[in-house]
């Protein structure tokens, strides 16, 4: 048993625990010790003692939270020692800094991903595979019917859409950090090159990705343009704002969300938006079950998502499995 | 199929008549015969392939996936046709058909060829295409438009009146090339002069000022608490239609059978009571989508027309004749039917306005549910034309309602929908106006509840949203304003007092109306 060999770590159902180093991955709430794997709010909260994280993610947590003290900068591969466990950081490619954290003590090595994906994003660090004896993995999308589509081809639709449209402008309701990002950075590879309008909540974000080397273009405050200037062109808000009283300045705008979740109409409906577009920042089924093939863990520990089907799967292809039912984690807003 | 496939992804996420209308009037524009008119076949209801059940869908796909995949795929998806298209697991090169070509295809399929043919087209379409393919061959394409919308945006892309569009309608058959090349001006109005057609019907507004009206001008009628329907006899061919344009003959083959001579006739089907007198709604209402009724039926309630307005007097057209002069021929015309299955609806004499208000608060038939006022001049025209007819309902405490949601009920009822939401138009969207969990029959509660599984259009917990297609009558206590909901009312105890099938929900009422009503 795996299991057996490594008492150094528990699953609890508040997140991963070291209590050796008495230290937690992703806790959800403040501890004296936490490894933080990515910048979203269900991963990264604020008032930890110290935390260990890529640059990246301490700074998308001060720019959310303000100044932390207690971060501890680790770069991708880079290892520490923390109470006789050994740490270390690799890029997971969900959003900018996103890692997966590695964690080896008495000749077993842990993997705890994080949120992940394998698709192509220009605005991280592509995800690395990372050999294991335990693989802990989410399964937001853990289904079979989330196949999610090259995410190039449903920005050529959206580009498609708003070109034969006469006189609308499009809005794009994507999540303020890292999918607002990877859709701006999407759109640029698919050929627009006009500036793109950003609504309040997304410009400081945009702002700390260009000021991370990411390639953005030429980015402007939708605020205090016309609705007659705006005719024609690609507006990005938070999807909170889709339905908004913010949105009636727009000119008959083309409503778009981009999220994992379009994939299902009834939920592409419930959003309300005309034009549902599949870009997803969580592996997809395709994904996660290529990546359990490639890492070929011992074991397959979900922490959260559609778990039973991918520990399901798991049996059918002779891999242990056990779902942790890790509390806090809900489906993020994708 | 990629086109169609298309339009129905964005009909599926359009919001309002007007972007649906907009959506199709572009793709019948866009697209070639014939595959324009089986699309607009299948947008309408008409096109019925019957080889493919749904157990044959799920048979495909249950020898392809995992048993458990697939179970908690479909109970996350919640829709059959799109778990398999998402779930679909192989990609062959090949062309994908045309929607003519996949029409042609589904049509000629047998039970024992269609696995097959499914399997290999199902691999050559992508996971929208799929869909589209699925919903068709099991007839289950529901995009929230009804078949008028899907005739209006025919008429809007060729810039043709919609009422001739109804009328030709029940005369051409898929794909309508003649019909589309009328439309284009390539080619001449089709000739159906000697077909039993459906012609529009003439509709009244409510009576909102009756001190306005000049009484003069109007003859008085009793309205009927029936159902509305036109009876047509060409060449000594007979159909019976339903106020949407739906041939009803096989649920009233009495009356069909009654017919003996060329004509038009509107009026409204009554079962006959005892004494002179109309029986139950309720029995008419079990007739209706019956493709047949047995002899016990036929003899338990038996049925007769009350004519009220002639179309057509032999093959002569008369709708343009003023109403006194239709209803003159019409009364001699029906003197010569057979008297048991047809009659009269004979006008009523009231000098004043008093005298009108008395006859509709005490009417001598509990059948009957108010007055028609009609210009005695009027031509017949189609549609719901203004200063030409009244209804002045008798209990104006009842409204024509759409479904839009249904939940769960609680205990015995937990495995029905039984709490409906409804609501009334304000312009071309329905905003809730109230929610009822009574009134109804056990037998009408199986039937709701079946009708809400097979028109869900999306589901939220234990709430289904619903095609926006079935009219309820809801009978209430009083209304009035409230802040709590979008419409601004509040309806005090409300109960469905009747399902009307007959009614199509583009003419259900409005939320002005229901605010007329506040006290
Ligand atoms: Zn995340």
């Amino acid at each position: 048993m795996v299991a057996d060999r490594i008492g150094w770590l528990k699953a609890e159902p508040r997140g991963i625990y070291l209590p050796g180093a008495d230290a937690w991955v992703d806790p959800s709430q403040p501890v004296a010790r936490a490894i933080v794997t990515h910048g979203h709010s269900d991963h990264a909260r604020g008032g930890h003692g110290m935390v260990w994280a890529t640059a990246e993610t301490l700074a998308i947590t001060a720019a959310r939270y303000g100044p932390q003290p207690g971060g501890m900068r680790l770069a991708y591969g880079e290892k520490v020692e923390i109470e006789g466990v050994g740490v270390s950081l690799h890029p997971a490619g969900h959003v900018l800094g996103s890692a997966q954290v590695r964690l080896e003590r008495d000749g077993a090595v842990v993997v705890v991903s994080g949120d992940y994906k394998r698709a192509h994003d220009p605005t991280c660090a592509p995800f690395e595979v990372v050999p294991c004896d335990v693989f802990i993995t989410e399964a937001t999308f853990g289904l079979p019917v989330f196949v999610h589509p090259p995410a190039g081809a449903e920005i050529a639709r959206a580009l498609a859409r708003l070109r034969a449209s006469e006189g609308r402008c499009l809005l794009i309701g994507a999540y303020a950090l890292g999918k607002a990002q990877r859709v701006i950075a999407l759109l640029r590879e698919g050929g627009w090159e006009r500036p793109i309008y950003l609504h309040g909540a997304v410009e400081k974000l945009c702002a700390l990705y260009q000021a991370h080397g990411v390639e953005l273009g030429e980015l402007r405050p939708v605020a205090g343009v016309k609705a007659d200037a705006l005719v024609g062109e690609v507006v990005i808000a938070p999807p909170s704002a889709l339905q908004d009283r913010w949105s009636r300045r727009l000119p008959d705008p083309i409503t778009a969300m981009a999220s994992g979740w379009m994939m299902v109409r009834a939920r592409a409906r419930q959003r309300g938006v005309e034009l549902p577009l599949v870009i997803s920042d969580h592996a997809g089924w395709d994904e996660l079950t290529r990546t359990l093939l490639e890492v070929r863990p011992r074991e397959v520990w979900v922490t959260h998502g559609r778990d039973d089907a991918l520990v399901h799967w798991c049996g059918l292809h002779q891999m242990k499995a056990r779902a942790l039912h890790l509390v806090g984690r809900e489906d993020e807003d994708e | 199929m990629k086109g169609f496939a298309e339009l129905l992804d964005a009909l599926g996420f359009a919001s309002g008549r007007n972007a649906k209308l907009a959506l199709m009037a572009h793709w019948l524009g866009e697209t070639a015969d014939p595959d324009r008119g089986w699309g607009l076949a299948a947008l309408t209801g008409e096109l019925d392939l019957p080889a493919v059940k749904p157990a044959l869908v799920r048979a495909l796909i249950e020898a392809e996936v995992d048993p458990v995949l697939f179970r908690l795929s479909y109970d996350y998806v919640g829709d059959l046709a799109e778990t398999v298209a998402l779930l679909w697991p192989h990609r062959e090169e090949g062309e994908v058909p045309s929607l003519g070509e996949t029409v042609e295809v589904l049509q000629a399929l047998t039970r024992s060829s269609a696995p097959a043919v499914l399997r290999s087209m199902l691999s050559r379409m992508d996971s929208s295409q799929r869909y589209a393919l699925i919903k068709l061959a099991t007839g289950a394409l529901r995009v929230g438009a009804g078949a008028r919308l899907a005739r209006q945006a025919f008429a809007n892309r060729f810039g043709v009146d919609v009422e001739v569009v109804e009328e030709l309608w029940h005369g051409v058959a898929a794909p309508y090339a003649e019909l589309f090349a009328w439309g284009a001006g390539k080619g001449p109005r089709p000739d159906l002069e000697a077909k039993p057609l459906f012609r529009p019907f003439m509709l009244a507004h409510p009576l909102e000022a009756p001190e306005s009206l000049d009484l003069a001008a109007f003859s008085a009628e009793w309205k009927w608490d029936g159902i509305r329907a036109m009876a047509v006899c060409r060449s000594g061919e007979k159909r019976l239609y339903s106020r949407d344009g739906n041939d009803i003959s096989g649920s009233f083959p009495e009356i069909v059978a009654a017919l003996d001579q060329d004509l038009v006739l509107d009026g409204e089907l009554l079962v006959r009571g005892v004494d002179g007198t109309v029986g139950s709604f309720n029995a008419l209402q079990q007739r209706l989508g019956r493709k047949s009724v047995g002899a016990a039926l036929m003899r338990d309630y038996p049925v007769f027309l009350r004519a009220y307005d002639l179309l057509f007097d032999g093959s002569e057209d008369v709708r343009g004749l003023p109403l006194e002069v239709r209803r003159e021929r019409l009364q001699a015309i029906v003197a010569g039917l057979d008297a048991e299955r047809f009659d009269f609806s004979h006008g009523l004499q009231a000098e004043t306005l008093e005298a009108l208000a008395e006859l509709r608060g005490s009417p001598p038939d509990p059948a009957i549910e108010g007055l028609m006022l009609k210009r005695r001049t009027s031509a017949y025209v189609a549609g719901r034309k203004a200063g030409l007819w009244y209804k002045w309902k008798r209990d104006a405490r009842v409204a024509d309602c759409v479904l839009m949601y249904a939940q769960r009920g609680h205990g015995k009822r937990s495995s029905f929908y039984s709490d409906f939401t409804f609501g009334a138009w304000q312009g071309e969207t329905l905003l809730p106006v109230g929610k009822a969990y009574f009134g109804f029959t056990d037998a009408e509660l199986k039937w709701l509840d079946a009708w809400v599984r097979a028109h869900t259009t999306a589901r939220f917990g234990p709430v289904r949203e619903v095609e926006k297609a079935l009219v309820l009558e809801v009978a209430f206590d009083s209304i009035a304003t409230s802040k709590r909901h979008k419409s601004g009312l509040a309806m005090r105890f409300p109960r469905i007092s009747r399902i009307r099938q007959d009614k199509p929900a583009a003419e259900a009422d409005t939320v002005d109306m229901l605010r007329g009503m506040v006290i």
